[in-house]
């Protein structure tokens, strides 16, 4: 006689397909998983109660630590909503500073997740090349900011730190090095049977589902929402580059995969474009006061990250720090689909799962 | 480390000083009570007796000291407990505290009733077969009293809550442990030379209700001194712990402070320019009152609207100012006239048409929001809380795919009793969201699916993200 019984599977916190801490308390009947429970709260830093007794700039550096791998975006999206409440003018060298800054970090943080996607399959060597050429961009951004995660680049009204000498022809004479190695990666995991056998058809939402589930970025275009906040509310100088808005009907992991590759492309078309436009000169910081007060007020804003939506409210009540300041972090809202997928799968795509959400536990977690 | 140890140094001798200000103040009133009786006594009996007495007093003090030390280690032992550890702990504290308490009473009785046996158990019989457990008792009690006076010689107040018997109820036990580390930490503050408002010290009620509203007027006075040392001129908060309405204390308080400044900045000028012309001074300084006194009823007025101002004249309407028609007109068709409480395009957040919802028609605009054929707000963006310390705000934010559009969908909750319908039914997105907002600010969204404590786990006491919040640190 067979004895059968469920078993509770503890998944982390300390796992590395949880890419962070985060503990996931799965049900299993034999292989199939029939509950699951993320737990998370492992790297909650209290960053919306810190922001409340600091000045607008010194919140920057902590929007570094929250998605630590797309930070760039994160600089952004404080520094866009102070700079909304207080309607400020950016100068030109800033914006094109700003769209380049982020967009290589866009290019680093999807390397990132493709490198390690494919290691959570057993994959070793695609994550070498995608670090490989992580590198550069990390180099790259080292030598406008200082710092090879935590930028802390951006101002209220501009950037920091002007390009140095010759950094624009640099990052020209990288995109068309990573477009190159782009076809290669293609060539090396996108066709293989065996990762495709683990992501098609893995993982599968519909695009009611994700609206439902505020999925965003990635997530919500995999299932053929056409829709990136750079192209329909455009900020910044986005409406001036002419680029595409992946997306796959899918809906599967392999779709997302898809869509962040391509994504990878159009991104290495924005700053192609920004290159060529890139003023010669003029002042990368706006005339701002010393002291940055936000008028009396609340706003919300939302720019696209490289895991989704990133969204700041402040709530301001014309002093130097924030009355309330929240961020919506994208990874923290994709992530609530998860027991819904896993539910009724086999545990071995629990990783291919997982993986494909793209998750920043330090953003999760907030 | 070093700051702590020189604060048990000064704790100690806190201690020393104040037993022998209290031994000098017995001896001195025992002579002068013996002295009336025993005037022609001869001296040298007398001296005999004083010095066995001071002898048997310096052994009980040497004992207390000891004990108070012992106390004192096994209470830094005590710090760092695991977590179900902590209750038994907090258990055992109330315990001792309550058998100290009795054992207080207990030697003030005694000290009330036998003024022939002047000295105590403890000091006069230290040699005497008396029983350990009373020593021991009386030892706590004393250690308990020089606690308190050392806490007092630091000018704090002590709230008495060793005196509250009986009732062995957790909650009330929790409450403790949190007034416990909040006049700790009040303390500390003090230590540090800000300037602490006064505290009334419940004494020995032991009703829970009260005690928590204390509790909470004295967190309330805690962040206020907080605020108050970094600099801000704060309404004064903490008066009105248990009132009603604190938007019109404050409103008032706000227009008194005004006034002051005004007047300061008046008198100045007026010095400087004319040096004593007081008419017009008294003049000018009656009229800054008023000033401020209409502003301040003007600002309590619109207090209503609280946060975010509508726009006053907008010089030119905004882009989106037909969609925010189109929405009140379609909901007050369909929802009926009163389910709004304000709606206003914020001129701040990239035009985005506002709704403020009545708190009991909230879900059901969200709803409609959600469903209409002509608004479909399909996709929840962003769902938070904040606490505007007048009321609490639950701000979401939605879009429609179909529309292209925005909104923000705005209520306003009650602050001591923060209840509102959860989304979660019309959007799964907004289940964390809403949790988080449960956790960081005690919002209760009810009919959510599985409310929890989701960033700091069930056992985290208060909501941070409250303006009141003070941390509870077992270590502090």
């Amino acid at each position: 006689m067979i004895r059968t019984e469920e078993i509770l599977l503890n998944v982390g916190p300390q796992h590395p397909s949880t890419h962070g801490v985060f503990r996931l308390v799965l049900t299993l009947d034999g292989e199939v998983i029939t509950d699951a429970k993320p737990v998370i709260g492992y790297l909650h830093r209290g960053t919306e109660k810190i922001a409340e007794n600091l000045q607008y700039t010194q919140i920057i550096p902590y929007t570094d630590r929250m998605d630590y791998v797309s930070a760039m975006t994160n600089n952004y999206v404080l520094v866009h909503a102070v700079e909304t409440m207080m309607n400020i003018e950016i100068p030109e060298r800033a914006e094109y500073l700003r769209i380049l800054a982020m967009e290589l970090n866009r290019v680093a943080s999807h390397l990132l997740w493709w490198g390690t996607y494919i290691l959570d399959f057993g994959a070793t060597s695609p994550l070498l090349y995608a670090f490989r050429e992580r590198e550069m961009i990390l180099n790259l951004l080292n030598e406008l900011s200082g710092a090879r995660l935590t930028f802390n680049y951006m101002r209220v009204g501009g950037v920091k730190w002007d390009a140095p000498e010759g950094w624009i022809e640099k990052v020209r004479d990288f995109v068309p090095y990573m477009r190159k190695m782009l076809v290669g990666y293609n060539e090396l995991v996108s066709g293989n049977e065996i990762f495709l056998n683990r992501t098609k058809n893995i993982g599968t939402y519909t695009k009611e589902d994700a609206l439902n589930y505020s999925l965003s970025g990635v997530n919500l275009r995999s299932t053929g929402v056409k829709w990136d906040l750079r192209k329909d509310e455009p900020y910044s100088i986005y409406d001036r580059f002419d680029f595409n808005v992946v997306t796959r009907d899918a809906g599967d992991a392999f779709a997302r995969y898809e869509c962040r590759l391509e994504e990878i492309e159009e991104s290495l078309k924005i700053i192609e474009q920004a290159v060529e436009q890139f003023p010669q000169d003029g002042p990368f910081m706006a005339k701002v006061p010393k002291i940055i007060k936000a008028p009396k007020g609340e706003a919300f804003v939302r720019i696209e990250g490289s895991r989704g939506e990133i969204g700041c409210y402040i709530a301001s009540d014309g002093k130097k720090e924030p009355y309330r300041m929240k961020f919506r972090r994208p990874s923290f809202y994709n992530l609530q689909i998860l027991p819904k997928l896993l539910i009724g799968e086999n545990i071995s795509n629990l990783i291919s799962i997982l993986g494909a959400i793209d998750i920043v536990l330090g953003e999760v977690d907030g | 480390m070093s700051g702590d140890k020189d604060l048990d140094q000064l704790k100690k001798e806190a201690v020393a000083k104040a037993k022998a200000a209290a031994a000098a103040k017995r001896k001195a009133k025992e002579q002068a009570e013996s002295g009336a009786k025993e005037e022609v006594s001869p001296a040298g009996d007398d001296l005999a007796k004083q010095k066995a007495d001071a002898v048997a007093k310096a052994k009980a003090e040497a004992a207390a000291k000891r004990q108070a030390k012992e106390e004192a280690e096994s209470g830094a032992q005590e710090e760092p407990p695991t977590a179900d550890d902590l209750a038994k702990q907090k258990a055992e504290a109330v315990a001792k505290a309550k058998a100290a308490a009795a054992a207080k009473r207990k030697a003030k009785e005694q000290a009330e009733s036998g003024t022939s046996d002047e000295a105590p158990a403890a000091e006069a019989t230290g040699n005497d077969a008396d029983d350990l457990a009373k020593k021991k008792a009386a030892a706590v009690a004393k250690a308990k009293a020089a606690a308190a006076a050392k806490r007092k010689a630091m000018g704090q107040s002590e709230p008495e809550e060793e005196a509250s018997a009986g009732d062995d109820d957790l909650a009330k036990k929790k409450a403790e442990a949190v007034a416990k580390a909040k006049a700790a930490a009040a303390a500390k503050r003090k230590a540090m030379g800000q300037a602490e408002p006064e505290e009334e010290a419940p004494a020995g009620d032991d009703h829970l209700a009260k005690k928590k509203a204390a509790a909470v007027a004295k967190a309330k006075a805690a962040a206020a001194a907080k605020r108050k040392a970094m600099g801000q001129a704060e309404p004064e908060e903490e008066a009105s712990a248990g009132d009603d309405d604190l938007a019109k204390k404050k409103a008032a308080a706000v227009a008194k402070a005004k006034a002051a400044a005004a007047a300061k900045k008046k008198a100045s000028e007026g010095g400087a320019a004319s040096g004593d012309d007081e008419k017009a001074k008294a003049i000018a300084a009656a009229k800054a009152k008023a000033k401020a006194a209409a502003a301040a009823k003007a600002k309590a007025a619109g207090k209503g609207a609280a946060a975010a101002d509508t726009p006053e004249e907008p010089k030119q309407p905004s882009p989106n100012q037909k969609y925010l028609d189109k929405y009140v007109e379609i909901i007050q068709k369909h929802l009926g006239e009163d389910v709004l409480e304000d709606s206003y395009i914020n001129n701040l957040s990239k035009d985005v048409p506002t709704l403020v919802a009545k708190q009991d028609s909230y879900y059901k605009i969200a709803e409609f929001l959600k469903f209409n054929e002509s608004l479909s707000f399909d996709y929840l963006s962003e769902i938070h809380g904040t606490d505007f310390e007048t009321h609490m705000e639950v701000y979401a934010h939605l879009y429609s795919y179909k529309n292209r559009q925005s909104v923000a969908l705005k209520v306003k909750i009650d602050r001591d009793k923060p209840e509102i319908e959860s989304l979660a039914r019309l959007w799964a997105g907004a289940e964390w969201p809403e949790c988080e907002a449960y956790d960081l600010l005690g919002i209760r969204f009810t009919g959510h699916p599985d409310l929890r404590r989701i960033m700091l786990g069930e056992d985290w006491i208060g909501h941070p993200l409250r303006k009141d919040y003070e941390p509870y640190d077992v270590e502090v």
